[in-house]
């Protein structure tokens, strides 16, 4: 199947003929009996890793297996922030990486994913907030990444419709990033899988894994519910579900899930052009293209698969966005969702070999993957086909915890992530 | 919303009132331990899709801490025990038996 490119040209021309000419966007192969790398989870992350093999490291017996559809999980759930404002330098240089592909990513991929950097901003709401996010704009300038703290007068001239007067917390500043921003979470899927179609990667979707085939400590393949096949390596991108498969690997990983929601309300004029997180309330919020305001909020304390999310933390995340937008009080909400999402300890990923000969895993994004994507897909890449993590991945190894080296994101991030 | 019941004071309180505290029933590791089993203690967890034993703590009322089973997937409540407990009490194993049958407490982590 040859691929359409994507065009102004395309469009004319398919215009001329009712539209009959696309095809699809990526093919549904049946399993073949091996591969030199399966991926698992057809995510965002497990997308971008199977792409960046074939793009950049040339390798493309490769298969991507989703027990759903592609896309499906929290790649599909999430509030679409990407920024790399992070105080540590290891979480700083792998962000930035993300940013930076995502920057040209429309053009790698012949998909419009819509990134668009409006700019993110985390406001400061105590006196600690400001000292903090003082210290990370000064980080971030050693890192080479442009951020800078502004008072509330600018945060005010970016954001007209934010209160900053309080009373609990007025804004007393915010670290700013004019190049983060958001990108339209579906496109981001579908276009790396699209480009890993077009490479001869196999999409498996509707097809769950049910065993890790191993030998002498070694993988040996896996077996599915369209059958067992065989691989050289398996990479174990699965987000919320790691510790299933971790489960079936026979390790333990230091990672539980809970739920995040989102919710967005009905579409209204625009009103807000920049990306606001106020982490002291915990809320955040942007307005998308259609109008909606989308919104994030909190995590469930306790372990759950549920995908549903829960009451409280709504009430939580509006309340805090009402004391801060006050405009948005008798907006309706229109739709609530849950994603499962993968915590560690210090908030920070794992990109890592495990105990299991040739089986990598991309784990604990946490509340935070979608903006890591392209990065992370390109640092799992690297480290699969070298078969040792490279400079970007080598500080999230499973090893940190046993060493005591934590990236702790948990403190410099606050909460929203 | 998850209702629990504290097996302390038999209030039966909805989360906000309680304080979630992870995994329960792990075998606390003293100085003569290995690397590898403290590493296992403090970080490892069992993240399980189903059963899960956990530690809650009924914060905003008598604030003492307790067990519960619970299903990670429906929220299914199969009861709750005090924290002092080793095992988990034969009716809980039951009731979690009636959802999954055949299930079997695979002791301390």
């Amino acid at each position: 199947m040859s691929t359409t490119r994507y065009s102004a040209f395309a469009v004319a021309r398919e215009a001329t003929r009712y539209h009959s000419g696309w095809g699809r966007a990526w093919r549904s192969p049946a399993p073949k009996s091996h591969y030199d790398v399966i991926v698992v989870g057809a995510g965002g992350h497990g997308l971008a890793t199977a792409y960046y093999l074939g793009r950049t490291f040339g390798m493309r017996n490769v298969a991507v297996i989703e027990k759903g559809w592609l896309g499906g999980g929290n790649t599909g759930r999430n509030t679409t922030i990407i920024r790399s404002n992070y105080l540590q330098d290891p979480s700083a240089a792998i962000y930035e990486k993300a940013r930076g592909l995502y920057e040209d990513l429309s053009q790698e991929l012949n998909m419009n994913v819509m990134f668009s950097p409006r700019g993110v901003m985390m406001l400061a709401q105590t006196e600690h907030a400001v000292r903090g996010y003082l210290r990370t704009a000064q980080a971030n300038a050693l890192q080479g990444i442009a951020t800078e703290f502004i008072g509330p007068d600018r945060v005010k001239q970016l954001c007209p419709i934010m209160n900053i007067e309080g009373p609990r917390y007025p804004v007393l500043g915010a670290l700013w990033q004019p190049r983060g921003g958001t990108a339209r979470h579906d496109a981001v899927a579908w276009g790396y899988a699209r480009g890993c179609s077009a490479m001869g990667i196999d999409i498996l979707q509707q097809c769950e894994v049910t065993a890790i085939r191993q030998k002498a400590g070694q993988v040996t393949g896996i077996e599915t519910t369209k059958g067992a096949i065989t691989c050289g390596k398996l990479a174990i991108v699965v987000a919320g579900h790691s510790g299933v498969l971790a489960d079936m690997a026979g390790f333990r990983l230091p990672v539980e899930s809970v739920a995040l929601q989102a919710l967005v309300s009905e579409p209204i004029k625009p009103c807000m052009d920049v990306v606001v997180m106020a982490n002291t309330v915990h809320g955040y919020m942007s307005q998308s293209d259609k109008g909606e305001m989308v919104i994030g909020g909190g995590a469930d304390g306790f372990n759950n698969y549920t995908q549903r999310g829960s009451f409280q933390h709504i009430e939580e995340t509006v309340r805090a966005l009402i004391e801060t937008f006050p405009m948005i009080s008798r907006l309706k909400m229109l739709r609530q969702w849950g994603g499962i999402v993968d915590m560690t300890g210090d908030r920070s990923p794992i990109i890592s070999k495990t105990p299991l000969g040739g089986c990598f895993i991309n784990c604990g994004w946490g509340t935070g993957g979608f903006k890591a994507i392209p990065g992370s897909g390109w640092a799992m890449a690297q480290m699969v086909a070298r078969g040792d993590p490279g400079p970007l991945a080598a500080p999230f190894g499973l090893d940190r915890f046993a060493q005591g080296r934590f990236i702790d994101e948990s403190v410099a991030a606050g909460v929203a992530h | 919303m998850l209702i629990l019941t504290c097996p302390y004071c038999g209030v039966a309180a909805d989360e906000t009132e309680l304080a979630p505290g992870g995994q329960a029933h792990l075998t606390r590791q003293g100085p003569g331990a290995d690397s590898a089993a403290f590493e296992a203690y403090l970080f490892h967890r069992k993240n399980p899709k189903g059963v899960h034993f956990e530690r809650w703590r009924h914060a905003h009322g008598c604030g003492k801490w307790f067990h519960a089973a619970r299903d990670t997937v429906t929220l299914q409540v199969f009861g709750t025990y005090p924290a002092q407990s080793l095992t988990p009490p034969d009716t809980i194993l039951k009731a979690i038996a009636a959802t999954y049958p055949g299930f079997e407490w695979e002791g301390e982590a």
